[in-house]
């Protein structure tokens, strides 16, 4: 019946809006798409929030720079930048010579 | 090749390694520096399980991580939330209530670095390293462990106690904020 043909286009629209129009979502499914797995559905989904969205095609690339920053920061200049100073380790291994004295 | 263990050379090897790694997860000098002579107290008290399947560093680094670990759930539990419960609000501002779009203000906007790869200035990685430690403990916490540490899910969710549902809603909050702080400050 064309009713009920009707009422299922404008569910479907009325579907297809939510996903268009939801950036939260869809930022959540790119950060869980990136590190975990997600369903065929909301891969679907994702393909096509990010065809009609510029914003969060910016978030996507954006998130995977970000991963590549954060990483490369603590493992190299972070560790370069900290040091202990000297009286703090001299102490340190003079406690630790204590300790295996006792034994 | 079976590892030994030299105690004597610990401070002098390992040392600096330690404390870098300690201070880039909980951001406190003092409580980091506790945290280095800790483990090698607690390190003298294993060595006797020490079995040389690891390096001596990867031992002392994964006794460093529990005791980072109690940290972070200590963090979590007590008035830390109150940072939580800004941060969440702040996560507000960002979508629409209704639509889950993005607020007029908080809209992705392009940085310059997207596309070329690395070199990146002093200036942003000091302003990465701001925004990174204006996260909440717990956040900051399941974020380095899933991304530095490349730890599995189920290890995070056990060990910081927190639900896999809620673990995907910290993964997207913590960098959804990282991402507006570095465009607020950049931009």
């Amino acid at each position: 019946m064309p009713a009920t043909k009707l009422d299922l286009n404008i569910k479907t629209m009325s579907y297809l809006k939510k996903v268009i129009y939801n950036c939260k979502q869809a930022t959540f499914l790119i950060e869980k798409k990136s590190i975990g797995k997600i369903t065929l559905r909301e891969s679907f989904e994702l393909r096509v929030h990010l065809f009609g969205c510029s914003f969060c095609r910016i978030y996507k690339k954006q998130s995977r720079v970000i991963n590549q920053m954060v990483q490369e920061l603590f493992r190299s200049s972070m560790h370069r930048d900290y040091k202990l100073d000297e009286n703090f380790k001299n102490e340190l291994q003079g406690r630790i010579e204590e300790e295996l004295n006792k034994n | 090749m079976q590892h030994q263990l030299n105690p004597h050379q610990w401070v002098a090897a390992h040392a600096d390694y330690l404390y870098g790694f300690a201070i880039t997860r909980i951001n406190d000098d003092e409580l980091a520096r506790d945290l280095v002579q800790d483990t090698f107290l607690a390190a003298l008290q294993k060595t006797a399980g020490f079995q040389g399947k690891s390096s001596e560093r990867t031992w002392l680094t994964a006794i460093l991580k529990n005791k980072i670990i109690d940290v972070y759930r200590k963090k979590s539990s007590g008035l830390q939330n109150i940072t939580e419960k800004e941060a969440d609000d702040e996560q507000n501002d960002f979508f629409n209530a209704d639509d889950g779009h993005w607020t007029k203000s908080s809209g992705p906007k392009e940085f310059g670095i997207e596309d070329s790869d690395k070199l990146v200035s002093k200036e942003f990685e000091q302003i990465m390293k701001r925004c990174l430690q204006k996260l909440p403990a717990l956040w900051m916490s399941v974020f380095t462990m899933k991304h530095i540490d490349e730890e599995p899910t189920e290890t995070i969710c056990t060990e910081l106690k927190v639900s896999q549902a809620n673990f995907w809603v910290i993964i997207h909050r913590a960098k959804v904020n990282l991402r507006a702080c570095l465009q607020r400050n950049w931009i």
